[in-house]
């Protein structure tokens, strides 16, 4: 089976902070990691390869730097990191990511089932998956919580909803979204962290992918940022004080017209 | 193309410095030096300072549409499940009023599913003045294919000039795959929508980096303007029977059907009937709840409340509670009117699943508790103590 793996370079959530005087966004330091989501979706890809043969390639488009969660990739059980990284790339919204995603995988060529991460912890859009699948015209099934198996070319997956599950079988090639219910990840072993530091990354720009230059970055992208501020803050809350019954007394009062 | 400082107007104040959530402008001999590897050119500077001195060239759109002006009224997709259409619809659709009043235009709603004549009078009376309908076996149950491939052909053939979609597992796989047949922009997730009084655009605004900062994005080249809206954020229409409303049905056959994918079955998990994201109450349980069989406590008091169950990520991984319970940025983002945490420490990946709720009740018998900084009400006390003296008195006064 060929698999390929999408995963994005995101700041860690932790290290996000606000800096209380002046309201804005510390970033000094903050430390990169694999969006958590993609995480599961590298260790879906390694666990198909266990069990079908095959390769997976993982893929990422971002700053130079974004070569880091490639390797960290690879000391996961991946066999290939490819970086997408160009200024032309720069500005790109979700339509002009998945575009630039699905020229790469055209690339690539044959394969026979895309994983993506439910959605990254810094844009949190959900949206990059499903436009891949778009611009590929392949099936998608998005929000898996478990492949049931893979037989005569076509997968049986579970999709979680907002009640339960769906059970749906999509023919490959496919795209699929995953959720944290699918798997633990491993940790890389030291086998394998050796691998990545060896690994060899190719590199992509705008060129080698074949793509049209008005489809790529802020050019290609039909959204335009126009403000970025910070929420206001929470109001300061109230405690509560007294004996339980007391607690329950006061609470109830406070919280009775919310309640119809 | 691309960003640039103008030297002679740059004072090097910082303000542009402040605002860059990536972190990629420094000051250097007094003049701000953007670093080019670090900026993704999202122009958050470029109003942020008061000197003019960034410029963001953008690159005029790859077909500038003459035709925008063709495009007209505000379509929400009407998403049903197993013929019910779903409560963020009547969301939507009172919001949708409002941005069709600023701009001088109708409301439409847009219903793909089978046996629906009582959901299609619910939508004229909750706000539609235009149900465009297509009532076929095949579209009975939701499938992205068929379904994207009917939205795609509707927009086309209708222009509509804004179309929203709840943030729903449904509405964000259905709608993204929309927007690149389209081309057309898609903003997810927005707790925000207002129409420039100005250029009449649609202006979204959304969280990001787990609601840590908002951004707002407008689509000005590209139509439909469309944007996903999660579960609360607007307040549902109420209905009214003496609405009038068209009802304007189309047919679909063939290849426009046809699904590659298959959906064999559909099962249903939450048994108490309030689900976690349409829930307007959520008592939720962390590691403080201390095994198990102590969430039948949360599960009393939620049935006092009228209020659905959720959970720390702690108490899933340890097998407590099922996922599909889990609140946080690997879980579910909720926004309930009151959100009851019990015994959860309020780790940042807690948060940015839940503190966009309207009240927060903390209970938690540690005061330096993280949690308690977001909350409206706090209680430091042990949850095996207050929480039954909550559900006894919620009992009394809802009598439940
Ligand atoms: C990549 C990543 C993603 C994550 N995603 C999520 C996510 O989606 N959702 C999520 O919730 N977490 C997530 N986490 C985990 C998160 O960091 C915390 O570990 C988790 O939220 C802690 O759960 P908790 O508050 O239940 O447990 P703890 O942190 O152990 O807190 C338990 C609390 O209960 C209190 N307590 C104990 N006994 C009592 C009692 N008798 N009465 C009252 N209070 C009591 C304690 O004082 C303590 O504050 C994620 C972590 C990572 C690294
Ligand atoms: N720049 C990127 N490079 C590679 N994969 C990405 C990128 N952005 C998003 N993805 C993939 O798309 C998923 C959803 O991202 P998003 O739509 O940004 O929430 C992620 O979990 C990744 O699998």
């Amino acid at each position: 089976m060929n698999i390929i793996v999408c995963i994005k370079q995101v700041p860690e959530t932790t290290e996000v902070r606000i800096n209380p005087e002046t309201n804005t966004l510390i970033r000094e330091g903050v430390k990169s990691i694999i969006n958590p989501f993609d995480m599961y979706a590298i260790e879906e890809g390694v666990r198909l390869k266990e069990k079908f043969g095959g390769k997976v390639t993982v893929i990422t488009m971002g700053p130079p730097q974004a070569e880091a969660v490639l390797r960290e990739a690879v000391s996961m059980g991946a066999d290939e990191g490819i970086l997408l990284s160009d200024r032309a790339f720069a500005g790109s919204d979700t339509w002009a990511t998945s575009y630039t995603l699905s020229a790469a995988i055209r690339k690539i060529g044959v394969f026979d089932l895309i994983i993506c991460g439910k959605q990254a912890s810094d844009g949190d859009t959900a949206q990059v998956g499903p436009g891949i699948s778009a611009h590929l015209d392949i099936p998608q099934v998005t929000y898996v919580k478990k492949i049931e198996g893979i037989k005569d070319n076509a997968a049986k997956v579970e999709r979680m909803t907002e009640e339960g599950f769906e059970i749906i079988e999509a023919p490959l090639p496919a795209l699929i979204t995953v959720v944290k219910e699918i798997n633990t990840p491993r940790l890389p072993s030291l086998k394998g962290m050796m691998r990545a530091k060896q690994a060899k990354i190719t590199c992509w720009k705008a060129q080698d992918i074949d793509a049209e230059a008005d489809s790529l970055g802020l050019a290609g992208s039909p959204t335009q940022v126009v403000k970025i501020f910070t929420p206001p803050a929470r109001e300061c809350g109230q405690m509560l004080e007294g004996e339980a019954p007391e607690i329950a007394e006061k609470l109830a009062g406070l919280l009775r017209s919310e309640i119809n | 193309m691309g960003i640039q400082i103008i030297i002679e107007k740059c004072t090097g104040c910082t303000l542009c410095v402040q605002t860059c959530p990536f972190d990629a402008i420094r000051i250097i001999d007094k003049k701000a030096v953007i670093d080019l590897n670090k900026c993704t050119l999202c122009g958050a500077c470029v109003p942020a300072c008061k000197f003019k001195a960034i410029l963001l060239e953008k690159p005029q759109a790859a077909a500038p549409k003459a035709d925008l002006k063709d495009y007209k009224g505000v379509w929400v997709f009407a998403e049903q499940k197993k013929g019910k259409v779903q409560s963020v619809v009547y969301e939507l659709l009172g919001k949708a009023r409002e941005l069709a009043a600023s701009l001088g235009t109708d409301v439409s709603a847009v219903l793909l599913g089978e046996h629906l004549e009582e959901e299609i009078q619910e939508l004229i009376w909750r706000g539609a003045d235009n149900v465009y309908v297509v009532e076929k076996r095949e579209v009975a149950n939701f499938q992205d294919e068929p379904y994207t491939n009917i939205l795609a052909e509707l927009i086309k053939k209708y222009k509509p000039e804004i179309l929203l979609c709840g943030a729903t597992s449904i509405g964000r796989s259905l709608i993204s795959r929309v927007a690149i047949r389209l081309k057309v922009g898609l903003t997810a997730d927005c707790t925000g929508l207002d129409i420039d009084p100005e250029k009449k655009l649609l202006l979204q605004t959304r969280p990001a980096f787990g609601g840590n900062i908002m951004a707002t994005i407008i689509s000005p080249d590209y139509r439909p303007q469309m944007a996903t809206v999660r579960h609360k954020v607007f307040p549902e229409t109420v209905s009214d029977m003496k609405r009038k409303g068209k009802i304007i049905r189309e047919d679909f056959n063939g290849p426009m059907l046809e699904s590659r994918s298959k959906l064999l079955d559909i099962i249903d998990e939450i048994e108490s009937t309030v689900n976690l994201s349409e829930a307007d109450i959520i008592v939720s349980g962390g590691r403080g709840m201390g095994g198990p069989e102590n969430f039948k406590m949360l599960e009393e008091l939620a049935k006092a409340m009228g209020a659905a169950v959720g959970s720390s990520r702690a108490a899933v991984d340890a097998g407590w509670m099922p996922y599909s319970h889990q609140v946080g940025q690997t879980g579910r983002t909720v926004s309930p009117k009151i959100y009851i945490a019990c015994g959860i420490s309020g780790q940042i990946q807690h948060l940015v699943g839940m503190q966009s709720s309207k009240i927060i009740v903390a209970i938690n018998k540690d005061p330096d508790a993280p949690i308690f900084k977001v909350a409206t009400y706090g209680i430091v006390g042990d949850v095996f103590q207050i929480v039954p003296a909550l559900t006894k008195k919620f009992k009394e006064l809802l009598n439940k």
